[in-house]
């Protein structure tokens, strides 16, 4: 299955929830904020949320900016 | 002797601040210059931009938020880089939860890149947006007071003008209408943008603007740390400098020695 990842097309071998797609990147722990299909959702969703072919995911982080 | 007046603090949306001086963290060498400089600029209130995660990249690799502590700071996530109402909301909502529900953002909408000056039409719509949805929002926008005074009736928090171009270093390049500004608005008036030294910084506050948000004046001085301490002290005696009201100017001279009693009248 595919989805968009941050723009780019990115292949999910795996259980396609975003809690595993966040683990799966090296990301489980961090600080990070997740957009599926431009909602946002709530870190405490993420083991409950399925991806489908297509969805657009974007996943954030904090840098520095002024 | 008179009566020394005891300073308020920066009171933001409910939120009170030490300091009335609001740092960046872009444009450092490293995370250790950045968080040296915001421990030294003694500011409460530190901005930071929200970005793509590298994928891929180390994940063991160190965080702003683990240098620049959300227990420590109260963080402002900015827009920047958005050149569309609609993306500085995805923006703002994606920092809210970033930061686990905090609401106070830094909004700006940019024009183009050649200028980055506000995009003011997208700025108004993207505040009212976010104030409906629940965002204490402090809004850089141009230095026109018309626009500044519609920021403030949609629900901004703060408005914060911008003293010259973002990065440009070139200071208060319109005092008459950040006066105007200052003059008319019932939130706290920040200069955004454009310092370039100290004394720009307390001209700032002399004038009575509430604080000042800088990032480049202190990560691009060739001794950041240093200016960033710099900077606390400009901010503090402007803001003094306001509050003990300055002397009326005159066109002549007033000695401050009297003239009785010389040894040669």
């Amino acid at each position: 299955m595919q989805i968009q990842l941050n723009g780019e097309p990115h292949q999910l071998d795996h259980d396609p929830t975003l809690a595993r797609l966040v683990e799966a990147l090296g990301l489980g722990g961090r600080r990070v904020a997740i957009e599926l299909n431009e909602e946002i959702v709530p870190r405490s969703q993420h083991a409950q949320t399925a991806l489908a072919e297509g969805d657009r995911v974007e996943i954030v982080h904090a840098i520095g900016g002024g | 002797m008179s009566q020394l007046i005891e300073d308020t603090p920066l009171t933001v949306a409910g939120r009170r601040f030490h300091s009335r001086l609001l740092v960046g963290t872009g444009k450092y060498r490293d995370f250790d210059e950045t968080a040296a400089a915001v421990a030294a600029s003694g500011a409460d209130v530190v901005t930071f931009a929200v970005r793509r995660t590298n994928l891929g990249q180390d994940a063991a690799a160190p965080n702003l938020l683990d240098v620049i502590s959300p227990e420590r700071y109260t963080l402002l996530p900015n827009t920047a880089g958005c050149y569309t109402a609609k993306d500085a909301v995805r923006t703002c909502r994606l920092a809210r939860e970033l930061l686990d529900g905090h609401n106070l953002v830094k909004l700006e909408v940019l024009g183009d890149e050649h200028t980055l000056y506000p995009n003011v039409v997208e700025t108004l719509a993207a505040a009212e947006t976010l104030v409906n949805d629940g965002f204490d929002v402090m809004v850089y926008t141009s230095d026109d007071p018309i626009v500044a005074k519609e920021l403030e009736r949609r629900g901004c928090c703060a408005v914060m003008p911008l003293g010259s171009l973002i990065g440009s270093g070139n200071g208060l390049l319109n005092p008459a209408t950040l006066r105007l500004i200052l003059e008319q608005a019932e939130v706290p008036v920040l200069v955004d943008a454009g310092i370039g030294t100290a004394s720009d910084a307390a001209l700032a506050m002399e004038m009575g603007c509430a604080g000042v948000l800088m990032n480049s004046a202190i990560a691009h001085a060739r001794q950041p740390v240093m200016m960033a301490g710099a900077m606390r002290k400009a901010i503090e005696a402007g803001r003094e400098a306001f509050l003990a009201e300055r002397m009326p100017r005159r066109d002549s001279a007033s000695p401050s020695s009297p003239f009785a009693g010389r040894i040669n009248p």
